[in-house]
């Protein structure tokens, strides 16, 4: 049996946490911290997932949940490469003046 | 009976004190002008959820999110915030205050579309869990898991990983060689 808080409680820390990291998303500007507001969704997806896992004694959501961290990790890889390499070209770190590629 | 309740008052503790964290964290991620201080504040946060996957029996995932994430995915982000250099930005300064009000609203709306969609769905099922063995969520578990029913999944993420690692040293060494170009235009004619 599971101790303490019941499954609802763990899903409902993962969703606050997945409106925080899409509220960072939107409003602000800095490409770092949308990457890190990135990390915040992508972070309360895996708590949700290893808490269906536990519920269900299945482990395919924490295998699941490995996944993900991989794929955050090839995700934060390209996104530092890419601020790097705009800090490189001397553009503006900031996401509302990046609009080279606007038809 | 007594020690199963006092048990459960520890995990309770434990619980509203990670989740407390790990909430509080989150929105200190989002609203820190500073994007050093957004980095700290988001080890913490990864902190906070290692316990709550300890909580949830999924030991092993706990280590690797310390380990992968705590420590080498941040280290790159803190090395890369440093390598930018210092740039503060006042959380709210993005523009009109409309799309503030707007990312607010947006937020405040998946999260009750969330809620209302698991209480709708799940709602009566979630107050007991199933049963587990003590070997659920041990290195060795996840291990044969991987080895044997997922093996699919863990060679692809090989794949992603390989793919990613190509794309970083591609983005970094295109924009040496065009650095390099513009310094010496006339070598790169010649």
């Amino acid at each position: 049996m599971l101790l303490g808080p019941s499954i609802a409680w763990y899903l409902g820390i993962a969703a606050f946490l997945f409106a925080t990291g899409v509220f960072g998303v939107l409003v602000r500007r800095n490409p770092l911290i949308v990457l890190l507001s990135l990390e915040i969704m992508l972070n309360g997806g895996n708590l949700a997932l290893i808490a269906f896992s536990r519920h269900a004694g299945n482990g395919a959501g924490q295998i699941f949940a490995l996944t993900v961290m991989a794929v955050a990790a090839a995700e934060v890889c390209v996104g530092l490469g890419l601020i790097v390499a705009l800090h490189r070209r001397r553009l503006a770190l900031d996401v509302d003046e990046l609009s080279e590629l606007r038809g | 009976m007594l020690a199963i309740s006092a048990g459960g008052v520890i995990v309770w503790i434990v619980w509203v004190a990670a989740g407390f964290a790990c909430l509080a964290s989150g929105l200190a991620v989002v609203s820190f002008t500073n994007p050093f201080f957004s980095a700290l504040a988001l080890i913490g946060n990864l902190a906070s959820l290692a316990v709550l996957y300890l909580l949830l029996s999924a030991e092993f995932v706990s280590a690797a999110q310390v380990l992968v994430y705590a420590g080498a995915v941040m280290v790159m982000f803190l090395f890369v915030t440093a390598y930018v250099g210092p740039r503060r930005e006042p959380p709210w300064r993005s523009g009109p205050s409309w799309q503030a009000l707007a990312a607010v609203l947006a937020a405040g709306a998946i999260f009750v579309e969330i809620i209302v969609a698991i209480g709708l769905k799940a709602g009566g099922r979630l107050q007991e869990s199933a049963h587990v063995g003590g070997d659920f969520g041990t290195p060795a578990w996840i291990g044969r898991l991987f080895l044997t029913d997922h093996l699919l999944a863990f060679e692809i993420t090989s794949i992603v990983l390989l793919v990613a690692a190509v794309g970083g040293v591609i983005l970094g060494s295109h924009t040496r060689r065009a650095g390099a170009g513009r310094h010496e235009p006339e070598g790169a004619a010649g």
